[in-house]
């Protein structure tokens, strides 16, 4: 399986990302934001960091880079992109997902593990998972997930949620929501489902010694899935 | 405009000093020369008033690649790695403006970690402000702490430990001490010594603006009641840019092209191109029309000065200029040759085509001045005598839920969830425990860091707390299963000026020098902050200490929470019940004198040594040093991050109860074992010759003590981790 992770200007988890694709079996390559041409791939990574400093609207800047006219061709043609944290915040500003993330409620950044509970597993990053829950990790600022009540109603229709922050028994309730998202939603995926944008870390899940594995289960089920 | 004495000493400069000026320039400096001096004899970047004490400093070991001097040390972690790594001081501009002074710390002390050829790879911080009560606290720790995350978190680099106190001493005054960890292969180490005649130099980043003139000569000066009017002074920082010219750096570092590198910090250009001239031995000419700059018609003198912030100065080989260049604007930043390396030991300056400056290098550095500042020796106290009554009535459990509550004590996880602590995938213990570990990525080996500062005790008696926080940083990386290697450190004071504070300074530096002498735990890096003061009013001396340790196999990394039901706890090093400046004495009974606990290198270096056999023979499941608050205290914190219990027995000594769970006594650590290596581990004791209590046995959820009284641990848990979210969300 062939991979790509886009480095942008003031990306951070791009060599993190890198790591665990190529841990779990992907043949990785890293992709430099001012080229133009998609190496031959079977999974786009857009990682997380801060890219162009996120200092017009998180992502914006990023989702107008050269590389993005291939990655949203290749996205539009059903290749599956992946964006995690920033690089969901640049896929809601691509317009490749619905939806907008604010700062969070608390208006801190938060960096902790959380729960987060598998809402559609009828979609290449989910299929055949054991699990109902997983234990993510986040790392964020601005990840409160927002959108308008039609464009929530049509998700909801098309079950285009992914995950939502849960406890460890896969309650979702408010009191579980980091960050303030609507519905606690930490993951949606475009109609199709070939594209998911969400903002927990999987990579920095993928060693008993770090903060914990099930970012490994993650890793192993879509290479699995995409073979 | 024509200089006088009146202007030298709107810049900082003592009236001797400007005549020093005069004298060696034998004419009157203009005011762009004035300003370059004023730059390099203030406090802050010629360490005049400390220069003379820090030599007495042991700086050399077997593991240290370098020592003091350059941008920051460096020290040999085997297999051709090494750590480089310093603390600095932002406390001046943070207190004024708390993100940004902040901020610009973070990424100051960043740039001395990567300059050096090293990625960095772990952030760590000390902070100390005011009391809670007081009405400035509250919104200098949430910028500060915001400023902290928004550089360190921008920067992908992981903050992994730190350490937070308050107390009323720095109602005026706040201290941020930011440290950088980084890795670099050992035949990959980048200095700032220039070398060769008519090498490029080269500076590269962000523009220059007008933003921290004078920050340096501000750093070196009380505050009084115009402290608003200094915002300007203070850097405004920017991460992004930062992270590019790190990118940027390291690739070009990667081949052989640069002679020499140096970062812009304090006093900017002006220092940065005088150090390297300096260390090189040559002189050094700039054309300062060639400076990129933010804003138009800045003068010569606005060039030099200016603290702008993410900046670098390199000297080039010749010939590598097109092939730098290429590299600097792929990550769109700045590049611009400026001037050469001249024989002229002079720093020449030329602006519009005419010679703004012509100083000799060596009067700025080497004959800068140096004063042997008359200081007080500090008496010990006596100790005091604590009487029946005033605790008789105390209930322990009471009073640990207190202390576990108390500001200087309670879970600070309000602060560092804020910091991105797990980016680059290699953090192994996160904020929280006795030391922030990451692993050496893509290796078996991990390296631990600790800050650690005990102002009350160095002002109790700043010879015993200067040797004092030594020990706790050994203690704390011994805690986490590292062998310590080297600290670095950051020495907040108040005015040199004034006899007691300069005797603080004295003595702390030689409580730390004698103690790491003798732990074999040199000083390789470090910053003098002086005049962290109010008018008259200084704060207390708090000496911040950096410690770095290696972990071999990062699989024998030991934490602090209790693991298992029916495991035994032991106390590792004798408690004599000294009660004194412990947090019980200050906080419970209200007594704030007598002596800090004594300390007993020999008992430290044997005590910690007997720790890591114990943890190379894995027989050491979890453990803690006991510091704030005594044993009860380090117990609970163990039993609240296990979530398990434990029944304290104390043992049959001669001190009662309060003094034994209570008393600050050095060099001990609490251990958790397997019953089943009960005598293999008292052995290795007793061969040692190293005290040791039976303390107890784990249970599922509840505190006991004596078998008189109990706690459940979850209440334990709510003491501890209320006061710091209710008090920042109030």
């Amino acid at each position: 399986m062939k991979s790509s992770v886009i480095t942008f200007p003031g990306s951070n988890c791009d060599r993190d990302m890198d790591v665990a694709l190529k841990k779990f079996g992907f043949k990785n390559k890293m992709v430099w934001h001012a080229d133009t041409e998609l190496p031959k791939s079977d999974l786009v990574v857009l990682p997380g960091g801060f890219s162009y400093g996120d200092y017009l609207r998180c992502g914006s800047m990023a989702s107008k880079s050269k590389i993005m006219k291939s990655v949203i061709n290749f996205a539009n043609s059903g290749g599956i992109v992946m964006g995690i944290c920033n690089g969901f915040q640049i896929l809601v500003e691509t317009g490749l997902v619905p939806g907008v993330l604010l700062r969070n409620k608390y208006l801190e950044f938060i960096c902790k593990n959380v729960f987060v509970k598998i809402n559609d597993k009828k979609n290449k990053y989910f299929k055949n998972f054991d699990n109902e829950v997983l234990e993510f990790h986040i790392a964020h600022n601005e990840g409160n997930y927002f959108c308008t009540y039609d464009q929530l109603k049509e998700i909801e229709d098309n079950n285009q949620i992914a995950i939502n922050y849960c406890d460890e028994n896969g309650k979702i309730e408010d009191q579980f929501n980091p960050n303030g998202s609507i519905k606690n939603i930490a993951g949606i995926f475009n109609k199709e489902k070939n594209v998911l944008g969400m903002m927990p870390h999987p990579e920095r899940m993928i060693d008993p010694s770090l903060s914990g594995e099930d970012g490994s289960l993650f890793f192993k089920n879509l290479i699995n899935n995409l073979k | 405009m024509i200089v006088n004495e009146q202007i030298a000493v709107d810049h900082g400069l003592k009236e001797n000093e400007y005549a020093k000026i005069c004298e060696l320039l034998k004419r009157t400096p203009n005011i762009t020369e004035l300003g370059i001096f004023s730059a390099m004899w203030n406090e802050h970047c010629s360490y005049k008033s400390s220069r003379l004490h820090l030599k007495k400093l042991p700086t050399k070991g077997k593991k240290v690649i370098q020592g003091p001097g350059e941008n920051a040390g460096v020290i040999d972690i085997d297999d051709n790695d090494a750590i480089v790594f310093k603390i600095e001081s932002h406390n001046h501009p943070s207190f004024i403006e708390p993100y940004q002074g902040a901020a610009t710390g973070v990424g100051g002390i960043m740039r001395d970690i990567f300059t050096m050829g090293a990625r960095p790879i772990a952030n760590l911080n000390s902070i100390h402000f005011g009391s809670p009560q007081n009405k400035k606290t509250k919104n200098l720790l949430r910028g500060v702490v915001h400023g902290i995350g928004g550089y360190g978190n921008c920067m992908g680099v992981p903050t992994i430990a730190g350490q937070t106190s308050f107390d009323s001493s720095y109602n005026g005054n706040i201290l941020v001490n930011a440290m950088t960890l980084g890795l670099v292969k050992k035949n990959k180490i980048f200095y700032s010594k220039a070398a060769g005649l008519n090498k490029p130099i080269i500076y590269v980043g962000s523009k220059t603006g007008r933003d921290g003139i004078h920050g340096a000569s501000m750093a070196s000066a009380s505050f009084d009641e115009k402290i608003e009017e200094k915002k300007p002074t203070v850097q405004v920082g920017d991460p992004f840019t930062e992270k590019l010219l790190l990118e940027a750096c390291l690739e070009l570092m990667a081949g052989d092209s640069i002679i020499a590198i140096q970062d812009m910090g304090a006093a900017g250009l002006t220092s940065s191109s005088i150090e390297m001239a300096s260390k090189g031995n040559l002189g050094i000419e700039i054309n300062l029309n060639k400076v990129p700059c933010r804003e138009t018609k800045m003068t010569p003198y606005e060039i030099m000065l200016s603290e702008s912030q993410e900046r670098m100065l390199i000297v080039l080989e010749n010939g590598k200029e097109e092939k730098a260049k290429k590299i600097f604007d792929k990550w769109n930043l700045d590049f611009a040759v400026i001037g050469k390396t001249t024989k002229s030991k002079k720093i020449e300056l030329y602006f519009d085509e005419e010679k703004v400056a012509d100083i000799p290098i060596n009067t700025l550095v080497e004959n800068s001045p140096m004063y042997d500042r008359k200081w007080k020796k500090a008496k010990l106290p006596k100790k005091n005598k604590i009487k029946k009554e005033d605790i008789k009535h105390l209930k322990i459990i009471d009073v640990l839920k207190k202390i576990l509550a108390n500001p200087n004590v309670c879970s600070k996880e309000w602060i560092w969830q804020q910091y991105d602590h797990t980016v680059m995938g290699d953090t192994i213990q996160k904020p929280g425990g006795d030391a922030g570990v990451v692993r050496v990525h893509g290796t078996e080996k991990a390296v631990a860091a600790s800050v650690d500062s005990s102002a009350v005790y160095c002002w109790a008696h700043p010879l015993t707390g200067g040797k004092q926080v030594v020990c706790e940083s050994f203690r704390n990386l011994i805690s986490v299963g590292a062998k310590p290697i080297a600290i670095t450190n950051c020495l907040n004071f108040g005015s040199p000026e004034n006899e007691e504070n300069m005797g603080e300074f004295v003595e702390c530096v030689q409580g730390i020098g004698e103690a790491s002498e003798y732990l074999k735990f040199p000083v390789v890096s470090g910053n003098v902050s002086f005049y962290n003061q109010t008018k008259d009013q200084g704060i207390k001396p708090t000496p911040t200490i950096g410690g770095v340790g290696l972990i071999k196999d990062y699989k024998n990394m030991i934490t602090m929470d209790f693991k298992e039901v029916d495991n035994l706890v032991l106390v590792i090093g004798k408690t004599e019940g000294h009660i004194d400046q412990s947090l019980f004495a200050r906080n419970i009974l209200d007594e704030k004198n007598g002596p800090p606990p004594e300390v007993n290198l020999f008992n430290e270096k044997n005590n910690g040594e007997t720790m890591l056999k114990l943890i190379d023979n894995n027989l050491i499941k979890s453990a803690h040093d006991v510091s704030l608050g005594g044993i009860i205290t380090a117990v609970a914190k163990m039993c609240i991050k296990g979530k398990k219990g434990i029944n304290v027995k104390k043992p049959k000594y001669l001190i009662n109860e309060i003094e034994y769970l209570f008393a600050e006594d050095q060099g001990r650590y609490i251990i958790e074992i397997n019953k089943k290596d009960f005598k293999k581990v008292t052995d290795i004791l007793h061969k040692n010759a190293v005290h040791f209590d039976d303390l107890g046995i784990i249970n599922e959820n509840e505190l006991y003590i004596n078998n008189k009284t109990k706690v459940t641990i979850d209440e334990l848990s709510t003491s501890n981790k209320s006061w710091l979210t209710n008090y920042m969300s109030k």
